[in-house]
């Protein structure tokens, strides 16, 4: 199948059905709206079920509740709606329910603004949730990657039995691009993988009670919820982080930056390399894990700077940049906020500033 | 090299459409890069309403870019509230049915046509957005013509009514394009 014109929030429900969910849970919220009108529309085409809940909490229950069955689910939301989901995926952590949910943000903190921003970073790495559980979570930086991290976060999700979280931004969600669309699961691969999960979903067990399906997203007895919370830590620490290491060898400043803000800074670096000037890029593509390592590969002995670009003010990722760092270079930010989008000229200009020092 | 266009007009003047087509011919057609930001007031009609189109032969960076190569205005308050987005040396496109002002500056070109009229004349108001089309795929050949109204012509596929309206309009457009960029 060739490339096709699609809009990312589009292109994130397609690629969620082709993956295999097959149920759907959501409330309205911009910019985010067009994923649950696609799916209204797709998921009946497959014999799945779409959900228009009544809110954002009743919304996360039932992927909680459709998660357990062992079916592929997802909801989607927006920043102030993505705050209402705590419980709802804190409890999907401590039962270890596989679903998927995207955050396609917008400004805050609150309600904010309807337009584009990137200031839900800590929510979305540190505690997205209570109890300190931990989650994948990717940061798509183009269309074609917000399909295809949809896509895999799906086997991640099945993988780890735990949420998988997409961190997208009003500009991924409503620009279209060329995208090539990942192949989509045939009906008995859907089936399969839902039957792969009946050892743990509740699927109906008749009367077989020594192999029935217990959800337990808690315990009374702390000694058992210290050995499920010591069983996810270990799970936690197996995870590889992943990040785009570009020009890093000889680079005399190194811009990072994550989603959107890292395509717009990658074109500076481009700008810049094509005048001889020595920069570079470090992209996490798993915002959790934090690709600390890709940090080491910095050429401190000819690094001026690192700039960290985000459209978040205050700074959020550059406390993880900090410990990725460690002191051997300065750390400058280039930052918007609230709606605004990261222009290339205030990177590029940025980036001159550091590079003059 | 890269390309970008903005548009800018009224909700209900076809400003969507028209970047979405520029951008669906260039991902349909050619293997160029391609990015379609659309920027909406809250209003469904007769609000605010632009789009960036970048066609690009590497990735695109930016949706939004800095500075603008194209600017198609549909009507006076895109003037001039888009007018300082243009680079020098730029192309300024104006639906020059509604728009009264002429732009104080003397480093760009400016492409008059009052696709507004022409569209009313041919007995269909809402062809005003693929006229514009036509004149911007004739004047600047970013994309082949013939590609652009392949797009078109699928886009209504399922309306073949409107189909010989739209092809006319398209070459009423072209027309005029072709014409400015010889001159």
């Amino acid at each position: 199948m060739g490339r096709v014109l699609m809009k990312g929030c589009e292109a994130i429900a397609e690629a969620a059905v082709r993956a295999g969910c097959r149920f759907y849970a959501g409330y309205p919220i911009t910019p985010q709206n067009e994923i649950p009108e696609y799916l209204s529309r797709r998921l009946p085409e497959v014999g799945g079920v779409f959900v228009q809940g009544e809110s954002e909490i009743a919304s996360v229950n039932m992927v909680y509740g459709a998660g357990q069955t062992g079916t592929r689910s997802m909801t989607t939301s927006s920043s102030t709606g993505v705050s209402l989901y705590s419980e709802g995926i804190a409890f999907c952590a401590s039962a270890r329910i596989p679903i998927v949910y995207v955050n396609v943000a917008r400004g805050g903190p609150g309600i904010g603004s309807i337009q584009p921003s990137q200031q839900d970073y800590l929510q979305a790495t540190k505690a997205s949730g209570n109890g300190g559980f931990q989650m994948i979570v990717l940061a798509p930086s183009t269309v074609q990657e917000a399909a295809d991290m949809t896509y895999r976060a799906f086997d991640l999700a099945d993988r780890d039995r735990n949420p998988v979280l997409i961190l997208s931004d009003g500009v991924i969600g409503t620009i279209m691009e060329p995208v090539e669309l990942p192949p989509a699961k045939t009906e008995e691969e859907v089936k399969a993988n839902k039957e792969s999960k009946r050892s743990w979903a509740c699927v109906g067990h008749k009367l077989d009670v020594a192999h029935r399906s217990w959800i337990q997203p808690g315990t009374f007895l702390p000694a058992r919820l210290e050995e499920r919370n010591k069983a996810a830590a270990e799970m936690y620490a197996s995870w590889e982080p992943e990040a785009e290491e570009y020009l890093l060898e000889d680079a005399e400043i190194v811009i990072t930056a994550y989603g959107i803000s890292a395509r717009i800074a990658k074109s500076v670096v481009d700008d810049m390399r094509r005048e001889g000037k020595k920069a570079g890029l470090i992209r996490p593509i798993t915002v959790n894990p934090f690709p600390y390592a890709s940090y080491e590969k910095i050429n401190y002995g000819v690094c001026k700077g690192i700039l960290d670009v985000e459209m978040a003010i205050p700074a959020l990722m550059v406390q993880d940049v900090k410990m990725g760092v460690k002191g051997r270079a300065p750390i400058e930010t280039c930052l918007c906020s609230g709606g605004n989008i990261m222009r290339k000229g205030t990177v590029r200009k940025a980036a001159e500033e550091l590079l003059l020092r | 090299m890269e390309t970008n266009l903005l548009v800018g007009g009224f909700g209900g003047q076809g400003v969507m459409t028209l970047g979405k087509f520029l951008a669906s011919a260039t991902c349909d057609s050619t293997e160029k890069n391609v990015t379609f930001f659309p920027s909406y007031g809250a209003e469904q009609r007769g609000g605010t309403a632009n789009c960036y189109v970048v066609i690009s032969d590497h990735p695109v960076g930016a949706p939004i870019p800095d500075e603008a190569d194209d600017l198609i205005v549909m009507n006076e308050a895109s003037l001039h509230r888009f007018i300082d987005m243009l680079k020098p040396g730029g192309t300024l496109f104006v639906n020059s049915s509604i728009v009264e002002s002429e732009p104080d500056r003397m480093d760009i070109h400016i492409v008059k046509a009052p696709v507004t009229d022409l569209a009313l004349k041919m007995g269909n108001p809402r062809v005003l957005n693929i006229i514009m089309l036509g004149v911007y795929a004739g004047y600047t050949g970013v994309i082949p013509e013939e590609v652009v109204w392949e797009t078109i012509a699928r886009k209504f596929a399922k309306k073949p009514g409107v189909l010989a309206v739209n092809k006319e309009a398209f070459e009423k457009g072209l027309a005029i394009g072709r014409k400015a960029a010889e001159e």
